[in-house]
């Protein structure tokens, strides 16, 4: 599992004890905060920028850039961010950082503060990380106590304290201007960007808003310096960057690797492959929002640029990994649910598009779909991504327009064939009973929860097709492989 | 910023080269050069929102919203890329096929936005069609009763919810739910009126679809521009009528003083003039009772009896609802025709200390700003004002300075709805303004923070006033006024280290026996800091009524002829003794409480009460009433037959505002004009009229006008702050006095060089404490103020007519403190009596921390509950305004 990893922002979780101060202390922690106060503001600034590190929230903006825009803005105060609202389902690449080494973040900021002129950080986390929120906080007590953080944190009458905002499970609200407005005690939406947040961010006022990562990235570099940060990473793409590592792999987990990797070496080198006897299907990244690539695709690097061209993104570093049990018309269906639950309402192209495109993969998904649909499905994924107002909108079609592009077959095969390839979609399915492999043990008929399966024990069992749900409990119960999924009666057969 | 304003940039628009100011954006320089792009969510009065993302536009290869997208040197917009055409294409789609009303045959018709630019882009219905159906949309929220809003043509553009926000400053609304579920409300579930809407219907006149509509609306067969009638905000409306009658009313957006924007009153609150119990013929009172009358018959009798009683044992009292016109021939009648300078207004109830405070001080008492400058204002001291309530559209500029930024300061007993605003609010004890204030003025001169360069160059009496101040030293200024003396140092520094600083004040500094010296008080802060003659600065007084300003500069005063011009000086009545050609009395006439107060010992023997309603508005309501009952000869000239035309020998009809022509003089001294819309309901007549009529009958001369603005010539002959004011010259936006003559402009800001004093220097006047004439004690436990609520106006004789306004507020209710609810068991919705020293009302209770402990309030705008029986009529010594936002009560549940 380890081999392949480089564990720096990674390397205090699980290693110190996160609830005291000196265990991260002992590990270098502050001295990041302590060179920075060394070095002159434009120093600050170079440094950060030789060592190329780009936002970990997704975007892959140059932090140098924006801290340089947040500094430069006149304002007689500014303030530094920090987004802990990790949103994604399956993610917790800033759970395990903000719960196994909170200071690293706390210095990352003051860092920021330092660089930029700001005497307040807020941390805007999500309620559902209570364990995370306590170290937070207790962190926070600790580095003011020792004077790390507090009235003279940033140099000799140079304030900078920390608080922590809870979010309240929004997940449009990881996007910055609706994260501000939520800090502000608006409803949390979105706003056109520009201005952006480092010229007008929290209150009206200049502020560096940054992913928890990407504080903690900026605390090693000024530990160490921007070379050793850049002595990983591709020539655009520098430094290491975690990865939840889910689905059906073998060894999944938290992983965090040089980018350039690639995603053959994360899924099989790192995570051992696909999990049973099942075969590669496709991988997922950059979170609900991410696009989907197929096996030919495992060799791209990770990297800002390649995934991005390959039709999906880097995200907040989400990998899941698929076989081929799963749909990827289901899949894309699937992610909408998520994005039309999560679309905060403000533009029509979100709101009104991503439920648009959600019926119609249901219905592709349920047997109603057409051929007009695909088609339709790629019109509206336009619209979606290049009309919507944040990113929430303009990323949510990924998941749709990067399966109609590596696995367009699948959905041809739903609305033309009015068959599921994976034997998935439970209306294209049905289960059999092979007489010659059954035992007659019963156990399928015992738990069918309709009570659509017929036979004496010791003899071979039926299911009735009229009654069963297709809920697959006789399949994933038969000890003897005997229950098949097949290709359902086509509808012309369910007219009659 | 003003250079950004200033500064032109080039850029290319389709293949043609603009130039456009730097601040404009890429949207505003397509529209204003013809180049159409869709929008919706886009409102010239609103930041922009970029969220019904139809204003796609191709700036240099990148694909932005025009709305947000400033315009930069050099760069190429293309409004018509294929990227363009295809996703705004697809935006427009989906919400056509999310509008319940279907995108061809909706009944808006081409008051939707959506409609005409799904005509714009072209629509194909087949295109349409493979799109899934909609959810089924909530139902039309009916609640209120001026507007619906139906959530199935909605497209949330969020312009009600921004101008809510932006330009009224409630945000009762915001979005609710999310995704395809969002709709505009306060909460999920809630109904329109179960939120903090004001129903100004700002939010409905903008809506793009009409899913916020006018009920009951009607398209009017025309308009007539004119001036709103209730108050002094002085907004100009569109009245709209169809046959006899007024339709609709909407604002005009070129109109200075309130450009477009109207309150609920001004929007809905027009259907008293077409109200069935109008009075339409003239009432003399027969054996103890009114009966019809003709004119004829009514006019004789009433130029008779006036024959009979001509000299000091006469009195008029005339109106802030009248034209100028007709004040000033009501006036002249009095003092040329019947010989006395026996003629006040109910100015005297609400800003005499205004007018004697300011005169001495600072040369003239009107507001020395201009409405729409207060909005710039970096600092604004908001005392004993209900803004939101009384001033509803000068508190919206007090919102939008706000929101540039500027420092907001209330002081008041009551949290009044301003608070929310504030950065600092101050709730002190009812008529200790004068310590508060001196307090906060002790603190200005201790830490340095006064402008002496300003005191020495343009004012005297400094020295003594200063003197003054030591009188008010923390202990004393915290005990007198309850207010903890950092927070009163907190707020003098605020506001004197923030200019421009404008200070607001109304009835809550006025109506006090000390109300004078609360005056003095607020123009010496204002002095003191060097802000009177800035623009966005200065003292504004904010007058009650549409014509409260104009009813003083016509000289409907005992002291002052038009102008204010002295009675007692005898060049100037020289002057109005050859104009009128009438000898004129030198010693100033009595005041409305001396009116009605002089009728007991027989100094008093006839009354002309011209629109007004003395049973309800005069402190001391029981004493009013007796004296009108007593007088030997009562003419009460009105709409309606309000409480007080009951005790009249005779009533005379008066035509509503709708149905003159004349001016309105408003808060900002801008004299605005009154057209005619409609003819006189029934047999009522023109109050220019009748009182000319009276006079004619009488045998004078001098009331043989052609029309209103031959009388507005007379007065500009007259009046040197009119001298320029003509009905011509403010066809357009009106004109700020004082407007010496035809070739001045008017005046935005007022003593910006000299102080129209003697000595052209302003005053500065020492101060002591004084406290209010009753004061709570163990009978009368409780101090009682009064207030006014925003969906009723004065007596209430026009607006409780207004079905609506009725639904909105129906009834008098006593707000008081949950600990003082708790002492006496009551809750919000039981009975209460309330009894003073000089009677008793019952009403129902409101709890709420709006009231301070101790203190409770009640309007004033309901004859079941006449909240003017309580109050003291002890008056101010100097401007002789009875004291009604102090009397001391008790309350008892009524089980």
């Amino acid at each position: 599992m380890m081999r392949g990893q480089v564990r720096r922002v990674l390397r205090n979780c699980g290693v110190i004890d996160p609830c005291d101060i000196r265990h991260a202390v002992a590990r270098g922690g502050y001295a990041g905060l302590e060179r920075a106060r060394g070095m002159d503001p434009a120093a600050r600034l170079t440094e950060l920028e030789r060592s190329g590190l780009r936002g970990r929230g997704g975007a892959g903006f140059p932090v140098a850039r924006k801290w340089k825009t947040c500094a430069d803005t006149p304002s007689d105060t500014r303030y530094v961010v920090c987004n802990a609202d990790e949103g994604d389902p399956g993610a917790f690449m800033n759970r395990s950082l903000l719960e196994g080494d909170p200071h690293s973040v706390l210095e990352g900021m003051a860092i920021a503060g330092l660089t930029v002129g700001a005497a307040e950080g807020i941390i805007y986390c999500r309620a559902e990380y209570p364990l995370a929120l306590a170290r937070l906080r207790l962190a926070i007590g600790k580095a003011e106590e020792a004077g790390l953080l507090g009235p003279d944190a940033l140099g000799p009458g140079r304030p900078f304290h920390i608080r922590v905002k809870e979010g309240a499970g929004a997940f449009v609200c990881g996007e910055e201007t609706a994260l501000l407005a939520s800090i502000e005690g608006r409803r949390g939406t979105p706003r056109p960007r520009p201005p952006f947040p480092a010229v007008s961010g929290l209150w009206g006022r200049p502020t560096t808003i940054n992913n928890v990562e990407t504080l903690a990235s900026a605390a090693l570099i000024f530990r160490n310096d921007a070379a050793w940060f850049a002595e990983y990473g591709t020539a655009k793409s520098k430094g290491t960057k975690t990865f939840a590592l889910v689905g059906n792999v073998k060894r999944p987990g938290l992983v965090e690797v040089p980018l350039g990797t690639t995603l053959r070496q994360m899924i099989f080198d790192i995570g051992g492959g696909v999990a049973g006897d099942h075969r590669f299907k496709a991988v997922q990244t950059g979170g609900p929002s991410g696009g989907c690539l197929p096996e030919g695709s495992l060799d791209i690097p990770v990297d800002y640029e390649s995934l991005q061209a390959a039709g999906t993104i880097m995200g907040s570093g989400g990998v899941v990994v698929m076989d081929e049990r799963t749909c990827m018309v289901d899949f894309a269906r699937y992610f909408l649910d998520f994005a039309v639950d999560e679309s905060c309402g403000k533009c029509g192209p979100c709101r009104l598009g991503t439920h648009q495109l959600l019926r119609i993969l249901e219905d592709i998904t349920q047997g109603r779909g057409t051929e007009a649909d695909i088609e339709l499905l790629e019109e509206l994924g336009r619209t979606v991504a290049r009309g919507s107002l944040c990113g929430l909108g303009t990323s949510a079609p990924n998941p749709v327009l990067s399966t109609l592009r590596y696995f367009r077959d699948e959905y041809v095969a739903h609305v033309r064939s009015r068959r599921c390839p994976a034997h998935a979609c439970r209306d294209y399915i049905s289960y059999e009973i092979d007489e010659s492999e059954c035992t007659g043990c019963t156990v399928c008929s015992g738990l069918c929860p309709v009570q659509g399966i017929s036979g004496v024990r010791k003899g071979a069992h039926s299911i009735d097709s009229a009654v069963c749900i297709r809920c697959g409990v006789c399949s994933n119960s038969c000890n003897f492989g005997a229950v098949h999924t097949v290709d359902r009666a086509q509808p012309q057969d369910a007219t009659t | 910023m003003s250079d950004e304003r200033i500064r032109t940039v080039r850029v290319t628009l389709d293949g043609q080269t603009i130039e456009a100011a730097a601040s404009a954006t890429v949207l505003d320089v397509a529209l204003a050069n013809g180049v159409f792009i869709p929008h919706l969510c886009h409102h010239p009065d609103l930041r922009p929102a970029g969220a019904c993302r139809l204003c796609f536009v191709d700036v240099d290869g990148r694909m932005v919203t025009a709305c947000n997208a400033p315009v930069v040197e050099g760069a190429t917009i293309r409004t018509n890329t294929d990227a363009v055409k295809t996703t705004v294409r697809g935006a427009v789609e989906l919400l056509l096929v999310n509008h319940h009303r279907g995108a061809v045959d909706c009944e808006e018709g081409d008051a939707c936005e959506l409609r005409k630019i799904a005509r714009f882009i072209g629509i194909d219905e087949v295109r349409l069609a493979r799109f899934r159906r909609p959810e089924p949309a909530p139902p039309v929220d009916t609640s209120n009763p001026f507007f619906e809003y139906d959530p199935g043509i909605c497209v949330l553009c969020g312009i009600c919810v921004r101008t809510c926000d932006e330009v009224v400053g409630v945000s009762a609304i915001d979005f609710v739910r999310r995704g395809v579920h969002t709709t505009i409300g306060s909460a999920p579930g809630a109904k329109w009126m179960d939120s903090d809407c004001v129903s100004c219907g700002e939010c409905v006149v903008r809506c793009p679809t009409g899913s916020l509509s006018m009920r009951d609306s009607e398209v009017p067969e025309r308009e007539v521009r004119t001036t709103c009638t209730y108050c002094g905000c002085g907004c100009g409306i569109h009245l709209g009528v169809t046959g006899g009658r007024i339709v609709s009313a909407r604002g005009v957006r070129e109109n200075p003083s309130n450009e477009g924007r109207l309150c609920v009153k001004g929007r809905f609150g027009y259907g008293f003039v077409n109200a069935p119990d109008r009075l339409k013929k003239p009432l003399i009172r027969r054996d103890g009772v009114l009966v019809e009358a003709s004119w004829d018959e009514a006019l004789d009798l009433v130029a008779a009896k006036f024959t009979e009683h001509r000299g000091d044992a006469f009195a008029a009292i005339a109106s802030a609802k009248l034209t100028n016109e007709e004040n000033y021939v009501l006036q002249k009648f009095v003092r040329a025709v019947q010989g006395t300078n026996n003629v006040d207004h109910c100015a005297r109830l609400c800003h005499s200390p205004t007018v004697a405070g300011l005169v001495q001080s600072l040369g003239s008492g009107a507001m020395t700003g201009t409405t729409k400058d207060l909005g710039d204002s970096r600092c604004i001291l908001a005392i004993g004002t209900n803004t939101t309530a009384a001033h509803p559209i000068v508190a919206l500029q007090v919102v939008r300075a706000v929101h540039q930024g500027g420092k907001l300061i209330v002081i008041n007993p009551r949290e009044v709805d301003l608070a929310r605003h504030a950065d600092l609010v101050l709730r002190n004890r009812a008529g200790s303004d004068v310590a508060l204030l001196m307090g906060m003025m002790r603190v200005i001169v201790d830490e340095g923070l006064h402008d002496p360069a300003y005191i020495a160059a343009r004012c005297d009496g400094f020295d003594e006033f200063r003197e003054s101040l030591a009188r008010f030293d923390a202990a004393t200024v915290e005990e007198l006024t309850g207010v903890p003396f950092a927070q009163v140092a907190a707020a003098a520094r605020m506001y004197a280290t923030n200019g421009p600083a404008s200070i607001l004040y109304a009835m809550g500094i006025t109506q006090h026996t000390h109300g004078t010296d609360n005056v003095l008080a607020v123009s010496n802060l204002a002095l003191l800091t060097g802000n009177v003659g800035r623009t966005s600065g200065g003292v504004n007084p904010l007058r009650g009524q549409s014509n409260v300003q104009g009813a003083c500069d016509m000289g409907a005063l005992p002291n002052v002829f038009p102008g204010y011009q002295r009675v007692d000086r005898p060049e100037v009545r020289e002057k109005f003794e050859r104009a009128w050609g009438a000898r004129l009395d030198d010693m100033p006439g009595l005041t409305h409480l001396e009116i009605l107060g002089g009728v007991t010992g027989g100094r008093i023997r006839a009354i002309y009460l011209v629109g007004e309603n003395p049973a309800l508005s005069e402190a001391d309501a029981n004493h009013a009433r007796h004296a009108m009952e007593e007088v030997d000869f009562l003419v009460v000239q009105d709409i309606f037959l309000t409480e007080s035309a009951e005790y009249a020998d005779v009533v005379l009809p008066a035509a509503t505002f709708a149905e003159k022509d004349g001016t309105f003089t408003n808060t900002e001294r801008r004299v605005q004009r009154v057209r005619r819309a409609i003819d006189p309901v029934g047999d009522s007549r023109t109050d220019l009229w009748i009182t000319s009529e009276i006079a004619r009958r009488m045998g004078a001369a001098g009331f043989d006008h052609a029309s209103a603005a031959d009388v507005m010539d007379e007065i500009a002959s007259l009046t040197p702050i009119y001298g320029g004011v003509t009905h011509e010259r403010i066809e357009g936006s009106g004109i700020q006095w004082p407007c010496p003559d035809s070739s001045h402009a008017g005046t935005r800001t007022l003593h910006t060089e000299r102080f129209p004093t003697a000595s052209g220097r302003a005053r500065f006047f020492a101060l002591a404490y004084r406290a209010p004439d009753e004061e709570p004690d163990a009978e009368f436990p409780l101090v009682l103020t009064t207030e006014r609520s925003l969906y009723h106006y004065h007596t209430s004789t026009m607006t409780r007519r207004v079905p609506g306004l009725e639904q909105l507020r129906g009834e008098e209710l006593v707000e008081m403190h949950p600990r003082d609810a708790a002492a006496l068991r009551v809750s919000s919705g039981d009975q209460v009596r309330v009894t003073s020293r000089r009677g008793e009302v019952v009403a129902r209770a409101l709890v709420t921390e709006v009231s301070p402990p101790g203190t409770i309030s009640m309007t004033f705008h309901f004859h079941e509950a006449p909240t003017n029986v309580l109050t003291n009529a002890a008056f101010d010594p100097v401007a002789k305004i009875p004291e009604t936002k102090v009397c001391a009560v008790r309350v008892e549940a009524v089980r």
